[in-house]
């Protein structure tokens, strides 16, 4: 039951934040190198030695975002392809089920944890 | 059609017959959803996303910018099937129509753009001088 409502919460995370953010992204390297730099100063790390308070926020919000997103698409894979096990008649049995919800969530946290890792050990 | 009463009102209708159809188009664009994000999940991991000229080649890559409106298809039509059941559940009386509505809106003016975007990047002269386009 959980395993249900996580995956309907993070697909609809995916399929409004997820989906718009991307648009943004592609918009901005449409536009050209000072708008897809106005985009990574807005979500990810403003440059500027006099960063204003309004990016100070939306580099953090930005961050935790992007996190986010990271745990909706795991979850959302997951729990998805576990859908798609159910689909075929299997797993229903008690034991079998309860594991592989589990499983779902605890893989679903852990390349989350994995990505954000690895991204942070490229930036250091 | 009956009296007006909610029973009566669809009695003798049958089902819609489209749940079928809906059920099997949310499986596929999720096959296609499993490729292509996972190619763009693999992308960003990979890329140098502060370098807009690195982010510009790998989008003008031919097989890229494909992959990409696939990929912007098969989401925008998956998210449109999620999104309308979530509406169907929880969106009830005249506020559903239009919800539905804004939902389709939504879904093909983003996948739309989405394409056009991809096209735009992929189809840019290389060296744009001042004045030329």
């Amino acid at each position: 039951m959980a395993v249900s409502i996580l995956h309907r919460a993070s697909g609809d995370g995916l399929a409004i934040v997820g989906a718009c953010l991307f648009l943004w992204w592609l918009g901005a390297i449409a536009t050209g190198p000072e708008a897809y730099a106005a985009f990574v100063a807005c979500i990810w790390h403003d440059p500027s030695p006099e960063i204003t308070l309004f990016h100070q926020i939306t580099n953090i919000l930005g961050k935790v975002v992007l996190i986010g997103l990271t745990w909706a698409f795991f979850q959302h894979l997951f729990s998805g392809l576990r859908h798609l096990v159910l689909d075929t008649g299997a797993g229903y049995e008690l034991k079998t089920n309860k594991l592989w919800s589990t499983v779902v969530i605890a893989a679903g946290v852990f390349a989350t944890a994995a990505t954000w890792l690895y991204i942070m050990a490229g930036a250091l | 059609m009956g009296d007006g009463s909610h029973l009566g009102k669809v009695r003798g209708l049958g089902s819609s017959g489209h749940g079928s159809q809906h059920w099997l188009q949310q499986r596929l664009t999720a096959l296609g959803n499993i490729l292509l994000v996972g190619f763009l999940f693999v992308s960003l991991i990979r890329l140098p996303l502060g370098d807009h000229g690195a982010v510009l080649r790998w989008a003008t890559n031919p097989m890229v910018a494909l992959a990409l409106i696939l990929m912007v298809v098969s989401v925008f039509w998956h998210l449109r099937l999620g999104l309308q059941v979530l509406i169907e559940d929880y969106v009830h009386g005249p506020m559903r129509l239009l919800a539905l509505v804004l939902l389709n809106f939504y879904a093909i003016g983003g996948a739309a753009y989405g394409i056009f975007t991809i096209a735009r990047i992929a189809l840019a002269p290389v060296v744009a001088g001042p004045g030329g386009m």
